[in-house]
């Protein structure tokens, strides 16, 4: 339990302004009438936000083993409601097992090792090859290549993408030595506050749809004005990264950037598959990818960007 | 007291592991989940099967809800027979017709008599084809008959076959769904036939609803 004294700060300002939110949720539905849709949703994402914020707080505090174990629990929250709505046969039942309980688990272990060389290839390697090999022995070949590629990319997104978050611990950055939780906090803070503000300003302002078909919610507006916004507020925490803030904003741009089109993705495949939500489990937001999704597409980027400029290996 | 506790204690780490594998969530499209005397009948694919609509259902419903089970697969081993009759307090019925000594329909009446609800698989046996429902044999009409005040609340359970398919002895963890739907309307003089189509449809009809 010793985290950074820039750790405090920032939590101080996540909570003041999850105050602020709950204050103005309680103000609209008072305003609006208990019987506002919208304001209802606000009001459960607002009250899910305060669950998720304490979550990430208590695993951050419990340094490298509470933010792998945090990750870790989340791949596999991840992973069933993506593999919930993949393609599959009965045959396949040793690849999903083998998916859930060994490679999962040790993509993991790889990662709290802090062992790079392994971990950056272990499932777009190891479990590329070994999957398609399971599922062939057991002799259904009926849509084989649609059943192997979609357990595969279930993999890809909701452990490979997922681990990089945690993976940010084992960075080496000069100077900067016993802070990379702060790193983390870094990503998710952005990410998710870009999330947060495209949905504020597509709410507010948001007139021209951007992508009609696959996201109806999604705007111009919304886009650029929460991009924007995220990344000026990411440029502003600076003080908690290894960047100066010019490099904090671009970082920032890139990160909101790929969180934006990691929304745009999941929900092509959403739609593919005829669900609104990945699940249900998290009270307005829906399933766990729902909320992870623009996370899971930043992280490797952000990882490796920090990685090749910032750290020495 | 401890005698009572350690089912009860047991039952709820069964359905714990139940939400943890498999998130089910109860979906009450047709019916609400209101203290009355109802059957439950559901689509049977897996061993799992009741487990799950037992989860769903909320403490109260859950302890006077009673599954009917096959006595041969319940009553093998020490730990199945204590989970079928301590911790489900299953209607065990025997399903071979020449060693069985009481009728599965009178076991089944006695319990709705002593006010329990009761949760049915009118299948009979697992469902392994690709078919939506195996057709179902005639005790839920016997029943209806029998006892026409108890709901009949046909119970759609989706996608417990890949969780756990025939013969598999470690659990996929993939997202699972109990919907009740609306209770089947009441028929007078209707045959035997005619009820048993009109209930294998309305169970159809709720998964059709699930799988839009």
């Amino acid at each position: 339990m010793s985290a950074p004294a820039e750790f405090t700060t920032l939590i101080g300002g996540v909570l003041a302004i999850l105050i602020i939110a709950s204050v103005i949720g309680q103000v609209l539905k008072a305003r609006m009438g208990p019987d506002n849709e919208v304001i209802d949703n606000l009001v459960a994402r607002i009250n899910a936000w305060w669950g998720m914020v304490v979550l990430l707080a208590l695993a951050m505090l419990g340094g490298q083993a509470g933010v792998v174990i945090l990750f870790a629990l989340l791949s596999f929250a991840g992973l069933r409601e993506f593999l919930t709505l993949t393609a599959k046969r009965r045959a396949d039942h040793w690849a999903l097992v083998v998916s859930f309980f060994v490679i999962l688990p040790v993509q993991y272990i790889l990662i709290w090792a802090d062992w790079y060389g392994m971990f950056s290839v272990f499932i777009p390697v190891y479990a590329f090859l070994l999957l398609p090999i399971i599922m062939a022995v057991h002799g259904d070949t009926d849509g084989f290549l649609t059943r192997v590629a979609e357990t595969q990319w279930g993999l890809m997104i909701c452990v490979f993408a997922a681990s990089h978050v945690p993976a940010l611990l084992s960075l080496n950055i000069p100077g900067y030595e016993g802070k990379n939780v702060l790193l983390v906090a870094f990503l998710v803070v952005v990410v998710q506050l870009s999330d947060v503000l495209q949905y504020v300003w597509g709410k507010l302002i948001g007139r021209h749809k951007i992508a009609p078909r696959l996201s109806p919610s999604k705007t111009w507006e919304g886009f650029v004005g929460g991009v924007l916004s995220a990344s000026l507020v990411g440029a502003g925490l600076w003080w908690m990264t290894p960047f100066t803030p010019l490099e904090a904003a671009g970082l920032s741009l890139i990160i909101t950037l790929m969180g934006f089109f990691g929304g745009l993705v999941m929900s092509a495949i959403k739609r593919d598959k005829g669900v609104k939500d990945w699940g249900h489990l998290i009270a307005g937001h829906g399933g766990f990818i729902d909320r992870l999704d623009s996370v899971v597409f930043s992280a490797p980027i952000f990882f490796h960007l920090t990685r090749y400029f910032w750290s020495v290996v | 007291m401890l005698r009572d506790a350690f089912p009860l204690l047991v039952g709820n780490a069964i359905a714990l592991f139940a939400r943890l594998v498999t998130a089910v969530r109860g979906v009450w499209q047709g019916v609400e989940p209101a203290p009355r005397q109802r059957i439950y009948f559901a689509n049977h694919s897996s061993n799992g099967d009741f487990v799950l609509i037992w989860t769903v259902l909320p403490p109260a419903l859950r302890a006077r809800t009673r599954p009917v089970a096959a006595a041969d697969y319940w009553l093998k081993g020490r730990s199945k027979t204590f989970i079928g009759r301590e911790v489900f307090n299953a209607v065990l019925i025997d399903r071979n017709p020449n060693t069985r000594r009481e009728d599965p329909i009178s076991q089944m009446v006695a319990a709705l008599d002593d006010n329990a609800s009761l949760i049915l698989f009118p299948e009979g046996t697992r469902n392994m084809t690709d078919d939506t429902l195996l057709p179902f044999k005639p005790g839920l009409y016997h029943l209806s008959q029998a006892r026409p005040d108890v709901e009949l609340v046909p119970t759609w359970i989706d996608n417990l076959t890949s969780v756990m398919p025939k013969g598999k002895v470690i659990p996929v963890p993939l997202l699972c769904s109990v919907t009740f739907g609306e209770p089947l309307s009441v028929i007078e003089n209707e045959d035997k036939a005619a009820f048993l189509a009109r209930a294998e449809a309305a169970l159809i009809a709720v998964a059709e609803e699930v799988a839009r």
